[in-house]
């Protein structure tokens, strides 16, 4: 009984993901991944990693990376656009490329029965891909339609002011898809020169998740990554990050204003960086109890919805925060928003609070491992912020020692009312 | 990568079971309700949900976006919770909830460690009878589902046009009104009205209620018995029986301009029947037709003709779902290419529809997507929520048990001549809207 007793309490201080060992996998040319290996389900889920991104486009070639990204599935080796799809389909793997301005991913899924021939084609994609010129023309019109509705758009309208704004000329400081100047003029060399800069093996993190061995992994990443370059384009450099309090208002046509707001964060690697995580929780998580949903929605209703992010970047990090409300609201929308703001920057976190918001974040760490790609992309994004291989483990215990002398410290650090920035996207009343 | 247009078409076949040893057990509690349980023992996760068969086109004439409000107020507190508490203690206990609300149902679900379900459970079924709503709350509530409105429709012109499109589409059945309801109509509901509502259609005999993750038939069975199973069934339950539409006959158009638009373009609907309790051939050739014509960004019969073949489009779709209570739509979608004017874009469409309607299917095509919706099968035993979101849903409509786990034989059964047939019988202009979205002065 005893025994019985002391299992189940361990059982709950350990969330369930201690069950599930991740592995460390060497392949034969020393590439190396993460696996957590679970052959319940016939089918693999595979995300790779590429540092830099959208960062790493060439002076005058913005959008070149985006743009080569979204050509990686238009035909590589002896298929065109047509038949790689086909094949892929055909096989019914599922292969997702995608960037940002840290760096571009790989999301694979394929099945266990056909596993060599999606592997196949996924190799050609990345190693092989035609970039033909009609597959280049087509897909610049998708970007070029998606610029143009960006420049409509109330939200990227104000992602762009406040990039702008905050990161000036660095890479963070423009959108990545470009301009509609900048993707008309990139030619296929264009878009050689982003694929031969962007995809090498120096810069690449790689995890899998289902049903494969290690050593059936290790043969596959070689095959999949072996015959790109082993040194890719210089990465990025820090950005510089201009804080300073105040608003900016941009007149667009609608009833309501897309809002956004922040100022600088704090870097993963940091010491508090995990204190500061409970902090953001407790002030603008997106659980209806977080403060700002519960004073600017719910006891308010100016708002749909509101919350804060520690966006924390490979060479930037911001504390930001996003809120749309009618127009005639704004104003006392962001009231609420600075005051509150200023209130948490004095420490001002009760104990009641950090014990509700750390139950919440211990209890709800185990369930984002629910499937084998998201496993799979929390194991890279572990890898990438330099966490160890045994981070799911330890993490719910340092979340529970952290102290309300910690989170009210940490608060006091990360809240700066004097830097606080609004950038308003719509017709707000009695806002300049 | 920003490619909004071609964004979720790899997988766009969601509604598979899981092929091994069935997890699924469903039974029915003594006052009407139903239960299913999903057991997926991978992780000490469960996700409780609660179906009402209560949605959008229940309401009464003139209270538009009382089924979406009430899902809202379903937060603000019973006899013993306080309003907000609900929610607070689900994320006390680590786990997540929320609502949604359609045309036809509106479902309540957490997600939390496996042994909250009790707790759970009695917290759902406390608010299925014991709201208790203060006049203020109810207010300040209606403010939050107006700033919803204006952000989810008021300000995205697509959302706008979609809602005169329904419009135009029913005449008489209520699809034609939108789920979250008219402004004017949303400004006017009243608490009197909400707890009506409430009175009329939360029930048990009303509710399905899903388990799915961590757990054993037996265990919720119990627990659901000791919650749900003592409260009492509603005697006003009725069948949904609602006005339907007139025959069509004639072709309806509309053309609408915002200067938010930055991307014109075409959106076609047709009037299409929906699967249906042991008959659902009909819509499983539909939802096969909808892949073949426009599921796949790359290899689709209008991305092919309009995007590669020809320069004429920048995206083209096709869309269907056939979980619903009624007939619904079946919806096509063409952007066009730069320099392509809405009438070239829409004839180019019409043209392939009538090239499709001569030669019908092609083998190879139809092979690929049935391998697709076989692995489907598959990949879909990861996500144990998704599984139970395809049982609340048909259920929700009318459909039963069986008709979910035989629905992906029903889609494997589907020949060449079916979608044909199914294509021949829905792609008809007299019973479609044509909407042109363009660039506003």
């Amino acid at each position: 009984m005893m025994l019985r007793l002391s299992l189940l309490l361990l059982a709950l201080a350990t969330p369930v993901f201690a069950e599930v060992p991740i592995q460390q996998v060497t392949s034969p040319q020393g590439l190396r991944a993460w696996l957590v290996e679970d052959h319940g389900i016939p089918f693999t889920a595979v995300q790779i990693r590429f540092a830099g991104g959208t960062s790493l486009d060439a002076p005058g070639k913005r959008g070149a990376v985006n743009l080569m990204t979204a050509l990686i599935e238009e035909g590589a080796g002896d298929l065109d656009s047509q038949g790689f799809a086909a094949a892929r389909d055909g096989l019914a793997a599922s292969f997702q490329f995608s960037s940002n301005a840290d760096g571009i991913s790989v999301s694979a899924r394929f099945l266990t029965e056909n596993r060599d021939q999606a592997v196949a084609l996924l190799t050609d994609a990345l190693t092989k891909p035609r970039f033909d010129q009609d597959a280049i023309d087509r897909v610049r019109g998708q970007v070029l339609s998606g610029i143009d509705s960006d420049a409509k758009d109330p939200s990227s309208i104000a992602a762009r002011l406040e990039s702008a704004r905050q990161f000036g000329t660095h890479p963070y400081g423009t959108d990545d898809s470009g301009t509609a100047g900048s993707v008309n003029a990139l030619s296929r060399d264009d878009i050689l020169a982003a694929h031969a800069g962007a995809l090498a093996r120096d810069r690449v993190t790689i995890a899998a998740a289902g049903d494969i061995t290690p050593d059936q992994l290790g043969v596959i990443l070689d095959q999949i990554l072996g015959a790109l370059p082993p040194t890719g384009a210089l990465l990025p450099t820090r950005a510089t990050l201009t804080e300073k309090g105040g608003m900016t208002v941009s007149d667009f046509p609608s009833p309501q204003s897309v809002v956004l707001f922040g100022h600088g964060g704090i870097r993963v690697d940091d010491p508090d960086f995990m204190a500061a995580s409970v902090v953001n929780e407790i002030f603008g998580g997106d659980r209806f109890t977080a403060r700002l949903m519960t004073e600017v929605r719910d006891k308010r209703g100016l708002t749909y919805g509101i919350g804060t992010g520690l966006a924390s970047m490979q060479y930037g990090e911001l504390l930001s925060g996003q809120f749309q409300a009618a127009n005639e609201k704004v104003a006392d929308a962001i009231k609420v928003v600075t005051d509150e703001w200023a209130k948490i920057a004095t420490g001002d976190i009760t104990q009641g609070e950090l014990d509700a918001t750390k139950t919440y974040m211990i209890g709800a760490y185990p369930l984002r491992f629910d499937g084998n790609g998201k496993i799979a992309a929390i194991l890279v994004g572990m890898q990438v912020n330099g966490f160890p291989i045994d981070y799911p483990k330890t993490r719910n215990d340092k979340l529970a020692a952290i102290t309300l002398d910690d989170v009210n410290r940490v608060a006091k650090r990360l809240f700066k009312p004097e830097n606080l920035h609004f950038t308003v996207v719509g017709q707000p009343v009695g806002l300049r | 990568m920003r490619r909004i247009f071609r964004q979720g078409f790899v997988f766009s076949v969601l509604f598979v079971q899981p092929m091994f040893a069935d997890p699924v057990t469903d039974f029915t509690l003594d006052n009407g309700m139903q239960v299913v349980v999903i057991q997926d023992h991978r992780a000490p996760v469960v996700t409780q949900m609660v179906w009402y068969k209560i949605g959008r086109a229940d309401e009464v004439a003139g209270q538009s976006g009382i089924a979406h409000f009430f899902e809202h107020l379903m937060f603000k507190g019973t006899d013993t919770i306080k309003p907000g508490e609900f929610s607070e203690i689900v994320a006390a206990n680590g786990g997540s909830d929320n609502a949604f609300t359609t045309n036809d149902y509106t479902a309540y679900f957490q997600r939390i460690a496996a042994d909250k379900l009790d707790l759970m459970m009695q917290l759902e079924s406390d608010r299925m009878v014991h709201l208790n709503l203060s006049e203020e709350n109810v207010a300040t509530e209606k403010q939050v589902i107006l700033e919803e409105r204006n952000q989810r429709t008021d300000s995205d012109p697509s959302a706008l046009m979609n809602e005169q499109m329904s419009a135009a589409q029913f005449l008489n059945h209520p699809y034609g009104i939108p789920v979250i309801g008219w402004r004017h109509e949303i400004e006017s509901l009243t608490r009197a009205q909400a707890l009506a509502f409430y009175t009329a259609y939360y029930a048990p005999n009303n509710a399905i209620l899903l388990v799915a993750g961590d757990v054993v038939p037996a265990d919720v069975k119990a627990l659901a018995e000791k919650y749900y199973g003592v409260l009492k069934p509603s005697d006003k339950i009725k069948p949904r029986l609602r006005p339907s539409e007139p025959p069509q006959l004639a072709e309806r158009r509309l053309t609408m301009s915002d200067p938010r638009v930055a991307q014109p373009y075409v959106s076609r609907s047709y009037l299409a029947p929906e699967r249906n309790a042991g008959d659902q051939k009909q819509a499983a050739a539909l939802t096969i037709l909808a892949e073949v014509l426009g599921g796949s960004g790359t290899t689709s019969v209008l991305t092919r003709a309009l995007s590669f073949d020809t320069n004429t489009a920048v995206y083209a779709s096709a869309s269907y779902d056939g979980t619903t209570v009624d007939p619904d739509t079946f919806n096509l979608v063409v952007v066009p290419a730069a320099g392509v004017s809405l009438q070239q874009a829409e004839d180019a469409m019409d043209a392939v529809l009538a090239k499709f309607l001569a030669q019908g299917v092609d083998a190879a095509d139809l092979e690929r997507i049935k391998t697709q919706v076989r692995a489907g099968q598959i990949y879909k035993q990861d996500d144990a929520g998704d599984v139970a979101q395809e049982y609340g849903a048909a259920l929700a409509v009318g459909l039963t048990v069986q008709d979910v786990q035989d629905w992906p034989d029903v889609l494997q059964s589907v020949t060449a001549a079916d979608v044909l047939q199914a294509a021949k019988s829905v792609l008809n202009r007299n019973s479609a809207v044509t909407g042109w979205l363009k660039v506003g002065e």
